[in-house]
């Protein structure tokens, strides 16, 4: 049986189990091996893609090293986003403040790359050292003509989580500031993309099939003038739903655009969201173009997603993914490759996510929060796993036991939203399950006969 | 990417653009998983554990266990004491190791957490069980580099177990060395160790990360693997005839707190890359009661039977080499006796000796050099477009710059991210050099062939 950490028994949960609310949205215990990161961590995903703004870390060094380009979030134009700027704050600076460092920097940035905006992340240290971020960047702001914003994300404020809402805040100040006067009718925004891979370019070809304007990406691919002239949109497509859907409804209550909590991964879950969004708009033309739209790509991607299942059939899955939300949409569309869920765990998931979890899943499956690496090792003995999907710390993990891996994070490497996204997953799921290496691998070598034998 | 980058240079004082180094706790962390059956404890925010093993697991695809205070708000305005103390019952309560090693962060550093006072609360409070210890080296993210913050908890594991033996060795009993081996992969360490117990010598290395970081497949997830240095061997320090440091930066300060601690000698030594630096690693093994054997002097012939079959393709070639001081430093001094021009030399982590080193290896020559320390990527790649080079050695993060000047490129040192087998096999020894050799090799001829118009396009080269 899994030994679990005490005070950690209330966020697990199995299916089939009655409703035992999952304990979730909770600090880490203090001395586990977590593998949740921090606020900074969280700020920087959500913002990071915007190409064509200045992302500069204020703080040690460390912080802008470790999020150097690790993420693919592909920009079709400036790059901008993929250089690392840092303040590289010394002892000097601990001592006497950082705010001259934090200025002199942003001034030669700017008048070197001429950025539409610039987003200024606060560290663990800076507001212990004292340092007025927020008066800096007006200065700076002020001097330069574009918008300077600070985001507050102080690694000790807690997780991930706190991170998208400091994020969403920099976004609000920067929405709302733009013209959106010329924004259409038939028009939406995209929340919580990163374009990881390319993907939000999938999305946003299939809205045009039907006669939908993307207004701004938020962020993938992401620019600054768009995001200035969101508040145009008449509708919001919240996907990662953890990260951006206090974005969504802020924006709900400052301009009243309603929003819809949708999922790109997945057959279902994608022709699900363009449904949402054709009904939306309540544009019979726009509903035909979806039926013929979704049609043809699931004729396109089916006879993949059967021929991987033919070896797929039976195989047992585990999943713990940053958020649940993804984690349902990966049940559903291991389900359609003919492969069972033995565990589905998050990062951050909300005990809504988890309640509808505990639902969909088989009887028995292990539901998650927060978990760490020697509970995520002895569910997947346990649930003999075929497969795991998670993100770069499950991944030695997966293997060391001879399990299959499937990166479903920063380091996917072909789009995994959409239709095609659906036949990619099947394709690299197959991949990695078939490979002939795992005949080698000591789990499926016979056992050796042992004395009593 | 990088098209952005001027020719011309600037003075900069405040900013950082590209980093060649990152923070002293992820060195920290990386010289912990090198003591058997420890657990790297990050006091400081969850954030910080979760980048370094995230980080240290991209170069070595190996799982990395490490546990962390989570600070919180309350934390970081009244103290991490709360932190540190559950965090350490959960540690020994949960996960049961021998030892955890406490490296600090910038928050944690910040407050002005006093880890010895909170770990003796620990100890009052009966949290640490009997027979486990906990250690801690102070690694404040704003100084030094990675580097420091791996020789920080290399000299942490010398202050809290080195002491002075007394008693004389048996005749019969081997000689032994310890050895700080450097920031360097498992199988530079394994390396290490294969030369200098192939002399005949015991071997105390610390830390080693052989076995941990380079673990077989064995269908399970062990969490503690079977290497690294043993607490028993620590106290044993004393034993030695001397402790060698392998690089200024990242084992001086460690072998100096075994003299202190244990009355060992030391010797500080460049990390052994390429021959000469081989050599005297050879010998100072020799002079230490070591034996040369046959076999490893047919491993340095074949080197330099390499060298000279193939000193036409090197020789007046210009190289850039950036990284970690001590192996920038080593691979300038192979290059140079290879035949190459070292011409730019830039390391991120901060410190005169950089310089000093250099200047002491390449003589008069060095005037001719951009040596650069406490300098960015941004900048190197600004002296390439000045000065243009034939060959780029370094880590991950030159291939920017690589692929912006189509330069010829070799991966060395710390991280690698994006290509695999430094961890299994040694940049170090003769083994080593011969390894680095045909690497460099390989690139500069494949763009030879790439280059070649047709009627220049050999088979044989």
């Amino acid at each position: 049986m899994t030994e679990v950490l005490a005070a950690r028994a209330r966020q697990i949960t199995r299916s089939g189990e009655g409703k035992a609310k999952i304990d979730c949205e909770k600090q880490s215990v203090a001395g586990s091996v977590s593998q949740r990161a921090c606020t900074f961590c969280g700020s920087r995903v959500v913002l990071y893609p915007i190409a064509d703004a200045l992302h500069l870390v204020h703080g040690p060094i460390g912080c802008a090293v470790y999020t150097w380009d690790i993420r693919g979030a592909l920009s079709s134009g400036p790059e901008l986003h993929r250089l690392s700027f840092s303040t590289d704050l010394r002892e000097r600076h601990v001592v006497f403040g950082g705010e001259h460092q934090l200025e002199e920097s942003l001034d030669e940035l700017i008048e070197r790359h001429h950025p539409k905006a610039a987003f200024v992340y606060a560290t663990c240290i800076v507001g212990v050292i004292g340092d007025d971020v927020s008066a800096i960047c007006r200065t700076v702001s002020a001097k330069h003509g574009i918008p300077v914003i600070p985001v507050q994300s102080e690694g000790f404020q807690g997780s991930k989580k706190q991170g998208y809402d400091a994020a969403c805040e920099a976004l609000m100040a920067l929405i709302g500031t733009g013209d959106a006067s010329e924004v259409g009718k038939h028009t939406v925004n995209l929340l919580g993309d990163f374009n990881l891979a390319g993907e939000i370019w999938i999305i946003a070809e299939y809205l045009k099939k039907m006669g939908v304007e993307v207004v701004a990406n938020l962020t993938g691919d992401g620019r600054v003038e768009d995001i200035r002239k969101a508040h145009g949109a008449a509708l919001n497509l919240v996907q990662c739903s953890g990260s951006t859907t206090k974005l969504a409804m802020q924006m709900q209550a400052k301009y009243g655009i309603p929003f819809k909590k949708i999922s790109y991964f997945g057959i279902d879950d994608m022709a699900a969201a363009l449904y949402a969004v054709a009904e939306h708009f309540k544009d019979p033309e726009m509903l035909d173009r979806t039926r013929e739209l979704i049609a043809t790509e699931i004729a396109e991607v089916l006879p993949v997603v059967n021929e991987c299942r033919k070896d797929l059939e039976g195989k047992r899955a585990a999943i713990y993914v940053g958020g649940a939300f993804k984690a349902i949409s990966l049940v559903k569309a291991l389900r359609l490759l003919g492969m069972t869920t033995v565990l589905a765990g998050s990062q951050t998931g909300t005990s809504e996510d988890y309640d509808y979890l505990v639902d969909l899943c088989d009887p028995g499956t292990v539901i998650v929060d927060d978990s760490n690496p020697a509970e995520l090792s002895s569910f997947l003995s346990e649930g003999r796993a075929d497969l795991f999907i998670g993100g770069v710390k499950e991944r030695p993990l997966a293997y060391k036991l001879g399990v299959a891996f499937c990166d479903h994070n920063h380091e996917r490497k072909l789009p995994l939203e959409g239709f095609i996204g659906m036949a990619n997953f099947a394709r690299e799921v197959h991949a990695s399950v078939c490979s002939p290496v795992w005949q080698f691998a000591p789990r499926h070598q016979p056992k050796a006969p042992t004395q009593e034998d | 990417m990088l098209k952005h980058t001027p020719t011309e240079i600037a003075e900069r004082t405040a900013l950082r653009i590209n980093p060649a180094k990152t923070c002293q706790p992820i060195g920290a962390m990386y010289a912990s998983l090198g003591i058997h059956n420890c657990l790297p404890y990050s006091h400081g925010s969850q954030g910080c554990c979760s980048y370094h093993r995230s980080h240290l697991t991209r170069h070595f695809k190996e799982p990395v266990m490490a546990a962390t205070s989570s600070f919180t708000e309350g934390a970081s305005v009244f103290g991490g004491q709360p932190n540190l103390l559950q965090g350490l019952n959960t540690v020994f309560t949960t996960y049961n190791p021998d030892v955890v090693a406490v490296h600090t962060t910038c928050l944690s550093e910040t407050i002005g957490d006093d880890i010895p006072q909170i770990v003796g609360e620990a100890n009052r409070q009966g949290l640490i069980p009997e027979g486990k210890v906990v250690i801690h080296a102070n690694t404040p993210s704003y100084v030094g580099s990675h580097v420091v913050g791996f020789s920080n908890m290399c000299v942490a594991m010398a202050k809290y177990f080195a002491t002075e033996i007394e008693t004389k060795p048996k005749s019969g009993d081997k000689i032994q060395v310890n050895i700080a081996p450097g920031f360097v992969d498992p199988s530079d360490m394994r390396e290490i160790r294969r030369l200098a117990e192939g002399s005949g010598l015991k071997v105390t290395m610390f830390p080693d990360t052989a076995g941990v970081m380079d673990a077989p497949q064995t269908g399970e997830h062990v969490f503690y693997p079977d290497g690294g240095v043993t607490v028993e061997e620590l106290r044993n320090l004393g034993r030695g005839v001397a402790t060698l440091g392998l690089g200024r930066y990242a084992s001086r300060e460690a072998a100096i707190e075994v003299e202190k601690r244990a009355r060992v000698p030391r010797e500080i030594l460049d990390l052994p890359i390429g021959i000469a630096a081989t050599d005297r690693f050879m010998k100072v093994l020799q002079f230490r009661g070591g034996q040369i054997t046959k076999d490893v002097e047919r491993e340095r012939g074949q080197l330099v039977d390499l060298m000279v079959d193939t000193q036409q393709h090197f020789q007046g070639k210009k190289v850039a080499i950036f990284g970690d001081p001590d192996h920038v430093v080593a691979m300038s001094e192979f290059a140079r006796d290879l035949g190459m021009i070292p011409i730019h030399l830039l390391t991120g982590t901060p410190g005169k000796a950089f310089g000093r080193r250099m200047a002491e290896i390449h003589g008069a020559k060095a005037e001719q050099l951009n040596i650069k320390h406490d300098s960015d990527l941004f900048l190197l790649h600004q002296m390439i477009k000045q000065e243009p080079v034939d060959l780029l050695i370094g880590n991950t993060y030159g291939k920017y710059i690589a692929r912006a000047e189509d330069i010829p490129f070799v991966r060395v040192g710390w991280p690698i991210l994006d290509r695999v087998g430094h961890h299994l096999m040694p940049t170090l020894g003769y083994q080593g050099a011969i390894r680095l050799l045909t690497k460099m090799l390989d690139v500069l001829l494949d763009r030879r062939d790439r280059d070649a118009p047709d009627h220049l396009f050999e088979l044989v080269l």
